[in-house]
Parts: structure tokens; C-alpha cells; sequence
């Protein structure tokens, strides 16, 4: 199709309608579907929707220590979302951020451990970032490097990396450096960040601190990356047209095996959140499930980075809610839907967008030449695998 | 030497059910990494079904319907609504988690395990090996992987579903209804994962929070490391499943770390993705939707 070449004004403010319309539009349709799932939960637990859901707001957002653990909690799924994301504009999906969001607090920790007392706070604190970012790279190397080299499904070998780093971290603090009948290892001697009770005391209690700067930093920095750089473009190019972008001067096995360190190196610098910010030692198991959460936070997200941080605001109102309400309804509910949100996001996004192009192309709004290419298409052989070329006068 | 090889076809069950499940998912061209999420739920269902039936038998039946109805959810969402099958995937494993947790409170008001069901041979360990030899799900499970090979390669069924799973348009134009193969493969994959959960829930006549405790990834890994054969499927099962009993075995002379063990079925399939032990070729269209 040729484009059109005098375009109405009126086009363009279509065409941003058109644009609002689709991301706003779907994630909305997902949410209605999972708040009705919540209602049949709640209501087959013999609760009311209004009472549960009143208590999730106050609990979360309703007072400052609730709305402290709802920023902490966003701050680490802010570095896994934004991990995933990144990983998705170049076509991978990175599903190892847990076991990196891991290994990037471990050796944060290592090093804030090995450090002398008194070390200054400036050289300690960048010190671990630069430990969390090493740590989590290196998970996400290997993935990446296999990716380019072999052409191995980054799917599967991140999902299995997961399991073989959780492990090997397990056994490092369990036979040599864990606090004896505990799983964490000694608190760290320099590097802690300070929390945002020492500045808004209001806050006391929570676990919210001066990371959350970081993660919003991280967010700005990705989105500079990703829409400013050059490498950044070819990172784009190589996600929508792999083909294309080799075509184009672009290796693209490169570009995999460097998004997946990078998109590594984020999900491990959020394991600061909890070591630098929160308990200043390692533990098992402290990543629970924040690298899974970072796939449904960068889905929600729309794989964009201010997307990233309003959808980590989610998830994590989500699941400080689940703790709110636990007297009403078992926690577990906000488990339930999450996964919800998942599968409604996944399977309306292209759903609400077909429905809304289909809309589009039928009533003449948006891209007139659009609505008359749908149009041409529908009359072609079935055979065709081409569309029928424009033949208007 | 015939209690190890017991206890390692014991061990191997849940990854025979469950890989045989991946396999016929995977060759039909729909990632099964929902096998975990489909094993839970079985386990969750077949210790409801057991406990209000007092029948273990009727709990298989109520651990494979809740398979079922998991699988038509993954199939409705990754075949009917072309929805991406790894976020699907997961989210299917977060959901199971979720719903047997949230049902657990429900049904048993307890947020870690059921009370003890009815179940086939002795709860404990320590009951004498030969007695997992009573339970009928050992042998099932080896049964049911030979029915799928031969399902696989000697009935038309498996040719469409090879088919589905390597060539979905060449399949489309000679008129295999490639979505309807796929929507049955899905569901057989659901069964018998679930027939793992079952077997767990009924083995140890409880459900507990989590019990498959990853069972469903390392059968996955045993489809990826068997190059999507069921022969070798089941060797590399079994292989995982003496690899455990050997550390069970040795735990007493701390030979070798415990965390090394649980790694080796994960390390050997990254090891066969890349390619250094024959490459493993996946199913051409694996992970591709179809119109």
C-alpha cells in the first residue's frame, strides 16, 4: 500500500486515540476479569467483595507503613519487570531473574561482607552495586552466550539455570558462610543504605528505603537506552525483526548475548533492595518469587519502562494486600490473581486489539487507507498469500 | 541392588507420568511448561477426591479431571487465543499454586497440608521397599509411557500430532484440524501430569503446600535431555531417578553435597541444549501459534 501522503489533521489525533485506546484499553479488560474471579473467591469464602477489597486499599495505600512495604516491594519487581522488559524488546524471554535478582544479592552481600568496618559509605554502597550487577550478569550470560552460539531456547535454559544457581547458592551459605541455625549469612560490615524511616519517620516499621531511587533511576536509564542509543535501536530492531535487523548490519547474536547480560545485570542489582536496603545479610529464598513476578509486571507493563514502574506498583499493592486481608480471605487469593492478571493480560491484549482494529476498519476511523486495505483483503482468492494490489484510480 | 532399582522406578514415577505428558504436548507443538503447575493441581484433586470417596482409585479419577480442566484452561488460552505459551505457561504454574492453596484453606482449613487420605501401599519409607511394588501407579506410570510411544508412532493420532508439532501448515492444507490435535494433546498432557500429582498425594497419603516441589521441571528436562523420545524419555527419567536414590542412599557418608544431586538432571539439559551431546533438535514448531 502506498502511504498517504496528504493526511488530514484530524488523522493524526485519531491515530493517538487510537494509540491511547490500545494500551489503555486491554490491561483494563484484564483487570475487570480479574477482580470478577476475585469476587467468586471471595464470595465462595462467605466474605464481601466491598468489605475485602476496602480493607486491601487501607491496608496498602490507607497508611504509611502499608504504603512503605507497598514502595519496597515495588522496588525490587521495578529491577525484575524492567529485566524481563528489556529482555523482551530483543525477543528473549528471560525467565531467570530469580535466580539472578539471587546471585546479584549474594555477591552484594560478599562484598559488603568482606569490606572493612568504617569503610566509606560512597566507596562501600557503589562497591555492591557494582557486585549485585556482576553477580546477576553473570547468570544472565550464560543463557545469552548459549542463545548466540548454539541457538539454545534462552526459555528453557534460564527456567533450568534457575534451579542450578538457587542450589549451588544454597549449598555455598549452608557449608561455609551462614550465621550457625540460620540460613543468612553475617550482617555486612559497610555498604547499607539508609531507610526512609530516618527521613520521614511516619514510615517506621516498613521496609521501604533509599533503593527505590535507584530502581526509578534504573527505569529512566532503560528508557534512555532503549529510545535514545543507538544500541538501544539495534536491540529494538533485532526484537521485531531478527531477520531484518541482520539484514541491516546488525549481529544480531551479539545483541542477544548482550541484552541477556544487561537484562541480567538489572534483575540483580534488585537484590540490593533487600541486602543493602532491608537485612544487610543474604538469605535463602529471599528472591520468593520477585523474578517470576518481574514477567507479570514487565506483561502488564507493556514491556515499557514507565509501564514497568506502574505495574511493580501493582503487584506490589497486590501482594502487601494479600497480607491485609488475610483475616478475611487466605492471602493466597492475591496468588490466584496475579496469575489471573497473567493470563487475562496475554489473552486480551491481542484479543481487544483485533476487536479494535476490526472496529476501526469497518466504522472509517483512524488510517482511511488502512479501513480500504482491510476491505481489499477481504475480497482476495483465498489462495493468495499476497493482498491485491492498489488499483484505484 | 533390587531396592535401589525399586526405589529408583518409585523415584522415576512422577517423571514418567508427567514427561510422558510432555512429550505429547511438545510433539503437538505447545510448550509444556505447565507441567508442574497440572502435576499440582492432580495431587490437589486426587487427595480431595480420595479423602471425600475414601476410594484412592476414585481419587485418581478426581486428580485426572482436575488435570483435565487445568490443561483445557492452558489450551483455551495458548490455542483458541494464540496467547504467547511461556507467559501462559507460567502463569498457569503461579495459578496452581495459588487455587490448591486458597482450596487448602477451604476444604481443610490448614494452610500446609490435608489430613491423612486413603492411598495405596505403606505411608512411611520405612515400610519395607517391596511395598511400592503394591502400588499400581508404579507400573501404570511405565505403562503409560509405552502407550504413548506407541500412541506416537502407530496410531494416526500421533501422525497428526507430529505433524501439528513440525509442519503446522503443511498439516492445515491437507486438511488435519491442526488446533483440535493440539486442544487433545494439551488435554492428554493434563491427565498425565496429574497422574503424577496423584501419584505423590497418594504415595504419601497427604497433600502438602508445594509437594511437587519442581518434579514438573525436571520432567520437563527428562523430555528436553530424551530428545523428545519416549525410549529415551523414560531412560533419562529413570537415569534422574537413580541419580536421587544414589543421594538418598549416600546421605549418611556425605560424599557429595546434596545441592550437587538436585542440579544434575538441570546441568545435563543445558548441557544437551547446547549442543555438546548431540544437539537436542526441538519440534519445529514448537511454541508457534496457529491460525
Amino acid at each position: 500500500m502506498t502511504p498517504p501522503t496528504d493526511r488530514p489533521a484530524s488523522d493524526g489525533v485519531a491515530r493517538v486515540r487510537a494509540h491511547i485506546e490500545e494500551s489503555i484499553l486491554p490491561p483494563l479488560v484484564a483487570l475487570v476479569i480479574a477482580a470478577v474471579v476475585g469476587d467468586v473467591l471471595i464470595i465462595i469464602f462467605g466474605q464481601s467483595p466491598g468489605d475485602v477489597y476496602r480493607q486491601l486499599l487501607e491496608g496498602t495505600w490507607g497508611n504509611a507503613y502499608g504504603f512503605g512495604q507497598v514502595i519496597y516491594k515495588a522496588t525490587t519487581l521495578t529491577f525484575t519487570g524492567l529485566a524481563v522488559a528489556l529482555g523482551i524488546r530483543a525477543g528473549l524471554f528471560n525467565i531467570g531473574a530469580e535466580s539472578q535478582l539471587a546471585s546479584g544479592g549474594f555477591l552484594a552481600a560478599l562484598v559488603g561482607l568482606a569490606m572493612p568496618r568504617g569503610t566509606p559509605a560512597v566507596v562501600a554502597v557503589v562497591a555492591c552495586l557494582l557486585a549485585a550487577a556482576a553477580g546477576g550478569g553473570a547468570v544472565g550470560a550464560i543463557p545469552g552466550a548459549l542463545k548466540a552460539r548454539f541457538g539454545a531456547s534462552e526459555v528453557i535454559v534460564t527456567i533450568m539455570l534457575n534451579f542450578v544457581v538457587l542450589a549451588l547458592l544454597n549449598y555455598i551459605v549452608a557449608a561455609h558462610i551462614h550465621v550457625s541455625e540460620t540460613l543468612h549469612t553475617p550482617e555486612m560490615n559497610a555498604g547499607a543504605l539508609p531507610r526512609l524511616t530516618s527521613v520521614f519517620p511516619k514510615f517506621a516499621g516498613s521496609a521501604a528505603n533509599t533503593t527505590f531511587l535507584l530502581a526509578i533511576a534504573a527505569a529512566a536509564g532503560v528508557w534512555w537506552f532503549l529510545f535514545k542509543t543507538r544500541p538501544g535501536y539495534e536491540l529494538r530492531a533485532v526484537g521485531l525483526q531478527p531477520d531484518a535487523a541482520e539484514y541491516g548490519g546488525v549481529r544480531v547474536g551479539t545483541v542477544w548475548a548482550k541484552t541477556m547480560i544487561l537484562s541480567g545485570m538489572l534483575a540483580g542489582l534488585g537484590g540490593l533492595n533487600y541486602v543493602l536496603g532491608y537485612k544487610h545479610y543474604y538469605e535463602e529464598g529471599f528472591a520468593g518469587g520477585s523474578g517470576f513476578l518481574g514477567i507479570a509486571v514487565a506483561l502488564v507493563g507493556r514491556n515499557h519502562p514507565v509501564g514497568v514502574v506502574i505495574a511493580a506498583l501493582l503487584f506490589a499493592t497486590l501482594s502487601q494486600g494479600g497480607l491485609a486481608v488475610n483475616a478475611l480471605v487466605p492471602k493466597q487469593m492475591v496468588d490466584v490473581l496475579t496469575a489471573v492478571v497473567i493470563i487475562a493480560v496475554a489473552t486480551a491484549v491481542p484479543e481487544v486489539r483485533r476487536a479494535l482494529a476490526a472496529a476501526r476498519s469497518s466504522s472509517g476511523i483512524g488510517n482511511r487507507e488502512s479501513g480500504i486495505a482491510e476491505s481489499a483483503r477481504t475480497q482476495e482468492p483465498p489462495n493468495s498469500r499476497f493482498p491485491i494490489p492498489d488499483s484505484r484510480p | 541392588m533390587i531396592a535401589f532399582l525399586i526405589q529408583t522406578l518409585r523415584i522415576a514415577t512422577p517423571y514418567l507420568f508427567a514427561a510422558a505428558g510432555g512429550i505429547v504436548s511438545e510433539r503437538a507443538g505447545i510448550i509444556a511448561l505447565t507441567l508442574e503447575g497440572f502435576m499440582l493441581t492432580g495431587a490437589f484433586c486426587a487427595a480431595l477426591g480420595s479423602y471425600y470417596s475414601g476410594s484412592p482409585w476414585l481419587g485418581i479419577v478426581a486428580g485426572a479431571a482436575g488435570g483435565l480442566l487445568a490443561a483445557l484452561l492452558h489450551a483455551l488460552a495458548t490455542i483458541r487465543y494464540r496467547a504467547d505459551q511461556v507467559v501462559i505457561g507460567i502463569a498457569m504454574n503461579l495459578l496452581a499454586v495459588g487455587v490448591t492453596r486458597f482450596f487448602l484453606r477451604l476444604a481443610f482449613d490448614s494452610s500446609s497440608n490435608s489430613p491423612r487420605i486413603p492411598g495405596f501401599g505403606g505411608a512411611q519409607v520405612q515400610s519395607g521397599v517391596f511395598s511400592s511394588l503394591a502400588n499400581p501407579l508404579v507400573w501404570l506410570g511405565v505403562l503409560n509411557m509405552v502407550a504413548v510411544g506407541w500412541l506416537l508412532y502407530r496410531t494416526p493420532f500421533g501422525l497428526r500430532v507430529r505433524a501439528a508439532g513440525e509442519k503446522p501448515e503443511a498439516a492445515l492444507s491437507v486438511g488435519v484440524p491442526v488446533r483440535r490435535v493440539r486442544w487433545l494433546a494439551v488435554a492428554v498432557s493434563g491427565a498425565c501430569a496429574a497422574m503424577a500429582g496423584s501419584y505423590l498425594a497418594l504415595d504419601q497419603h497427604q497433600f502438602t503446600d508445594g509437594m511437587t516441589a519442581g518434579r514438573g521441571f525436571i520432567a520437563l528436562a527428562a523430555v528436553i535431555f530424551g530428545k523428545w523420545d519416549p525410549k529415551r524419555v523414560t531412560i533419562a527419567c529413570l537415569l534422574f531417578a537413580a541419580a536421587e536414590t544414589m543421594q538418598i542412599r549416600l546421605q549418611s557418608l556425605q560424599l557429595v553435597p546434596s545441592q550437587f544431586v538436585e542440579m544434575i538432571p538441570y546441568v545435563l539439559t543445558i548441557i544437551a541444549l547446547a549442543g555438546v551431546v548431540g544437539r537436542a533438535a526441538q519440534p519445529a514448531a514448537l511454541g508457534k501459534a496457529v491460525d
